[in-house]
């Protein structure tokens, strides 16, 4: 048993563990992109007149959010090619990752849009502005600064959700620190920096988000 | 379903009223809330609705600004059906398409003035005539700043709404709203959320608009010495019904129903 921390080791590794923390960066930012547009699909499709489209996307959204992301994951990797949708890890794990968000910031969304007025649409009615007119103008403009706190917690969220994505072999963080752990037989170092890694992103991510949030605020003119 | 061939496709003739209501009915679930209506506003004239609490009078401004579906009847407006469009010689319910295009002459203000938040005075006044009727940014900054300066509010152009009081977030929204140059406008208790000593600067603009332009108008309130002064015609509801129509004069000085009596002396009480 060896608690000693090595540090030449830890030196040796560093490169390996940063150039994957680009990787991590990636997926993340990636898949929180991926989240954003179509979490916005979701939430604008449960606002439709369609009623059954209404009610297969509710259902959708509540799908996604009760089964594990890993599960998915592995579904669209393993599951896929059975139906000839063969894709590679990236992309398995991107459209995993970012389904699996949006259905989380969908949720999000709804709640920022009901929190605009009725009176506001009723404005725009008065105004004859076009249904596309209303959500780009005035309906979103006003339900996204009450929807960034929550956007914000999922933005981290998915940053720590990444290294799942190592059960079908991105090559993230996760991945390669169990990479290293496997070769050396020292597992102290690489999960130790993982960690400091995760903290070191996460912390500086949740202080912008708030600040981005305060700022976004002042601009559209609100409190 | 209603048979529809009672209802000409268009107005013609000599007095095309600007505003038509032609047998209009509307309920929620079972509560009828008016009950076929039939309600004439000429070109240029202001009418004005009073009538108790719950006898239709914002429900009747809402089905006219497209507010609210109606359930029986057809509205026109400019001699056009509103709520309906010609199809094979015959009125369907009018498509989104026809809705936009009828409603464009209609411009309604709001008890709760619905100024949007994150624009400016400047910016909520000009955002209707460029994005919907396509100015070119400088003609909808003139054509507001113009009508800023008829409500008096020139000087807060800047603003956002958060930062103005109730009777200039008013004011605004009235200029926003003839911004659209309407042909009709609707003011539903525009003055109901205000504080007292506000009330008289947005009941001048309404004077103003009256005296100055020839807008088509139809307002409920509940100030009823405003409504005297100004309005060429009283309509008092009662049930979802017009109990009583007729001048100011008339309606307030010689009631001939008793409801209108006992309705306008309540009210005097109340002030
Ligand atoms: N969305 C709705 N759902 C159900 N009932 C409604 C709805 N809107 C209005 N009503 C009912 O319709 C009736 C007429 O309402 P309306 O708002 O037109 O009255 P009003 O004359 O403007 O009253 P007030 O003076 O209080 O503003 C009322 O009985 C009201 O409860
Ligand atoms: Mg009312």
């Amino acid at each position: 048993m060896s608690f000693h921390w090595r540090w030449d080791f830890t030196f040796e590794i560093m490169p390996r563990l940063l150039w994957a923390t680009l990787n991590t960066l990636m997926a993340a930012g990636l898949g929180y992109a991926i989240a954003m547009v179509l979490g916005l699909g979701l939430a604008l499709a449960q606002r439709s007149r369609f009623r059954l489209l209404t009610l297969a996307v509710r259902e959708l959204v509540e799908f996604i959010r009760s089964t594990p992301l890993v599960l998915q994951i592995f579904f669209v990797f393993y599951v896929g090619p059975q139906f000839g949708i063969r894709l590679s890890p990236w992309v398995s794990g991107m459209a995993a990752i970012g389904l699996h968000y949006s259905a989380y910031l969908s949720e999000v969304y709804r709640g920022g849009l009901a929190s605009v007025p009725r009176g506001q649409w009723e404005a725009c009615i008065a105004l004859n502005m076009t249904a596309r007119q209303t959500y780009l103008r005035v309906i979103l403009p006003q339900a996204l600064p009450p929807a960034l706190a929550g956007m914000g917690n999922y933005l981290v969220g998915i940053l720590k959700d990444t290294p799942m994505l190592s059960v079908i072999g991105v090559a993230e963080l996760m991945q390669t620190a169990n990479a290293i752990g496997s070769e050396s037989y020292r597992y102290l170092e690489p999960y130790t920096l993982v960690g400091v890694i995760f903290l070191a992103i996460s912390l500086p991510v949740a202080g912008l988000v708030r600040l981005f949030e305060i700022r976004v605020r002042r601009k559209l003119g609100m409190r | 379903m209603e048979d529809m061939s009672n209802y000409p496709l268009e107005l013609t003739g000599p007095d095309v009223p600007m505003v038509r209501f032609m047998n209009v009915t509307k309920s929620y679930g079972a509560l009828v809330v008016l009950d076929k209506l039939d309600l004439d506003v000429a070109p240029g004239e202001m009418v004005t609705i009073i009538g108790p609490s719950g006898s239709g009078k914002t429900t009747v401004l809402r089905m006219l600004m497209t507010l609210e579906p109606i359930n029986g009847g057809v509205i026109y407006v400019d001699g056009q059906p509103l709520t309906h469009m010609p199809r094979g010689g015959r009125l369907v319910p009018a498509d989104a398409r026809h809705l936009r295009k009828v409603r464009a002459s209609i411009g309604m203000c709001f008890q709760q003035f619905n100024l949007f938040p994150h624009m400016t005075a400047l910016q909520n006044c000009m955002e209707g005539p460029v994005q919907v009727l396509g100015l070119s940014r400088a003609e909808a900054r003139a054509r507001s700043e113009e009508l800023l300066e008829l409500v008096g509010m020139i000087d807060k152009k800047d603003q956002h709404p958060s930062r103005l009081s109730g009777g200039q977030q008013q004011r605004v929204a009235i200029a926003r709203a003839l911004a659209m140059r309407p042909k009709v406008m609707l003011f539903d208790e525009v003055t109901s959320a205000l504080d007292p000593e506000v009330i008289g600067e947005v009941t001048a603009v309404i004077r103003k608009l009256v005296a100055e332009h020839n807008l088509t108008m139809l307002m409920v309130t509940h100030q009823m010495g405003f409504a005297r002064d100004i309005s060429d015609r009283i309509c008092f509801f009662f049930g979802g019904r017009i109990e009583e129509q007729g001048p100011p004069d008339v309606l307030f000085g010689s009631p001939r129903r008793d409801r209108t009596r006992q309705f306008l002396s309540a009210v005097k009480e109340a002030i």
